[in-house]
């Protein structure tokens, strides 16, 4: 079942942009700073109408498919996440239930209990979350995405916050979701992660596709030096990549001809 | 918790109602021998009276908590959309057009301006859903019906006429009887089970619109609902009491600490305590001595309201509220 963008453009913001998602993988959408990155995951996510193309989901229209039903299949992470009221940790994550009303209690309980386990909460399961650490309430808005147990799990730069561990635990469930044949879309910040752990990556630049592909060759020095505008190469062995990264080129304008 | 904090309040109100029936001008002893008067006071002025401060005590409660819960605004109040101001200026137009000395005129006229308002809300609004801009809307319905009602009152043809829209924009449950009682019980209850059927809708919203909406809020259903309810319950308050403010505001607040705080475990709580408030209230006006006549209700509320407010804000200033 496919599911992403066709030839999207939003005004200002995306250019004509088109990724396909599939089950089974993770898929990483990255670019510098005002790429239109998180646009392109609200665009598919369909917070955004777009101006031109369309969200698509299952070969339809995303705006073809009910709320309701979005609901239980997209589980979306936004990027600066809100949480009104003082809740507990663990009423925080039984909000990621809603889209499921009617299901049986024992099975929401189980799913809730599945999250907080994923996510290493259960030490602050009772916690209001205005007690917790970045970190740790990035964790608790995780495992609420995770406790709807979707189809397609799409996360706007989820391990921005979280320590070393707790990092590498999250990817690792994402791998793990991705093999149960769910699908993962990742906005990365990080491009050594996207190298390591998408199985296709998909670089913006200034609201256009610049590469598409297995990591290797969609963040290929020359994508990486073209795009971010860095000399970059790739240290150690595939799945164990590290980017070292060399002064940035000086800028494109040349300001001896301007004199 | 939850439960068992509803059945608390839920007994509270049962020890509140006959007491608050015996307390008044001329107390009555439940133990002396039943009198003529004391079942007259007792059936037609007290009760009536007891259950109005029930009905809509809830409604104002609920409704605070429906509007902090959908604004996402611990300071958010169900006068806030203009609703209020709407029916108290069909209740205005009702003094100054001479109607409302007929029998059932004054509340109509009230509930009509509480449609109108809802109507223009919804209007106003528009097709986007976004919170932001209904809150504008709501406050530039608020302040036309708050202009229009000055200039009412400005224009009004008799002293007379003036001295009664002020005294009940005042707020009271004098004198109400049984009619009050059934206009405003079925439209409160209506708006209560409305609010109730929002609070999933409500609780989601706690993540913010955007996640709200992926997980299956429709934000121009969620709106609506909360007209409907908040307009039906704030509708019928005004068009049978005036205008009551604080409730909203306050009981949500003092209930929100005892339940787990989602939006949607607030509503019944808040509907109970806010009954709770309102009888207490009323009881008070009625005992308090004053020369004239008794307090007004929506006197003692705001009396009772602004204290309430500033320990808030300063509790807000120190970072510690949500």
């Amino acid at each position: 079942m496919s599911f992403g963008a066709e030839n999207v453009t939003v005004a200002g913001r995306l250019d004509d942009v088109s990724l396909t998602c599939r089950r089974g993988m993770v898929t990483a959408i990255c670019g510098p700073n005002g790429a239109g990155k998180s646009t392109l995951l609200a665009v598919i996510a369909g917070l955004i109408k777009p101006d031109a193309g369309r969200a698509v989901m299952g070969g339809r229209s995303l705006g073809a498919v009910s709320l309701a039903q979005r609901a239980q299949w997209l589980g979306y992470l936004p990027q600066t996440p809100e949480v009104a009221w003082d809740v507990s940790v663990e009423v925080l994550i039984s909000l990621g239930r809603l889209p499921w009303r009617g299901a049986p209690a024992a099975e929401t309980q189980a799913a809730i209990e599945d999250a907080i386990a994923a996510m290493d909460l259960q030490d602050l399961r009772h916690r209001p979350v205005s007690t917790l650490s970045g970190g740790e309430r990035a964790r608790a808005l995780m495992a609420r995405v995770l406790a709807t147990q979707p189809g397609w799990i799409l996360a706007d730069e989820p391990f921005a916050s979280l320590d070393l561990s707790h990092g590498a635990a999250l990817m690792q469930r994402f791998r793990q979701q991705a093999r149960a044949g769910k699908g993962v879309v990742l906005v990365l910040h990080d491009l050594a992660t996207a190298m390591n752990h998408a199985d296709q990556v998909l670089v913006l630049a200034k609201g256009r596709v610049e590469a598409e592909g297995p990591p290797e060759m969609a963040l290929s020095r020359d994508v990486i030096g073209r795009v971010w505008n860095c000399p970059a190469h790739w240290l150690g062995e595939p799945g164990e990549r590290a980017l070292s990264i060399g002064a940035p080129a000086p800028l494109a304008v040349d300001l001896r001809q301007q004199f | 918790m939850n439960l068992r904090f509803v059945l608390l309040l839920v007994l509270a109100l049962a020890a509140a109602v006959p007491l608050s029936l015996l307390a008044g001008r001329v107390w009555i002893n439940p133990l002396a021998a039943e009198t003529q008067s004391a079942s007259v006071i007792l059936l037609q002025l007290r009760l009536p009276r007891a259950v109005l401060a029930l009905v809509l005590g809830a409604g104002l409660g609920a409704a605070g908590a429906a509007m902090q819960g959908y604004l996402r605004n611990p300071l958010a109040d169900p006068g806030l959309f203009g609703i209020a101001p709407g029916a108290a200026l069909g209740a205005v137009l009702s003094f100054w057009t001479g109607y409302a000395s007929a029998p059932w005129m004054l509340p109509l006229f009230a509930l009509i301006g509480a449609g109108g308002a809802m109507t223009l809300l919804a209007l106003i609004a528009g097709r986007g859903g976004g919170v932001a801009l209904f809150t504008l809307a709501g406050l530039m319905v608020s302040s036309l019906a708050g202009a229009l009602m000055s200039l009412a009152i400005s224009l009004t043809p008799s002293p007379f006429a003036m001295s009664e829209i002020v005294t009940w924009m005042m707020g009271s449950l004098a004198d109400r009887s049984w009619r009050e009682v059934w206009i405003a019980t079925p439209l409160t209850l209506t708006g209560l089970g409305v609010l109730l059927y929002a609070g999933r809708d409500l609780d989601a919203m706690t993540l913010g619109e955007m996640a709200a909406r992926t997980l299956g809020v429709e934000p121009l259903r969620l709106q609506a609902l909360i007209i409907l309810g908040v307009g039906l319950v704030v509708g019928a308050g005004v068009a049978v009491a005036g205008i009551i403010g604080f409730v909203g505001l306050m009981v949500p607040h003092l209930v929100r600490p005892l339940t787990d705080r989602k939006p949607s475990s607030l509503i019944v709580p808040s509907a109970l305590a806010g009954a709770l408030l309102l009888l207490f209230a009323d009881c008070l006006c009625r005992i308090l001595p004053l020369s004239g006549g008794e307090l007004r209700l929506g006197i003692a509320l705001s009396l009772l309201g602004a204290p309430f407010f500033l320990r808030l804000l300063l509790k807000m200033r120190r970072g510690m509220v949500a």
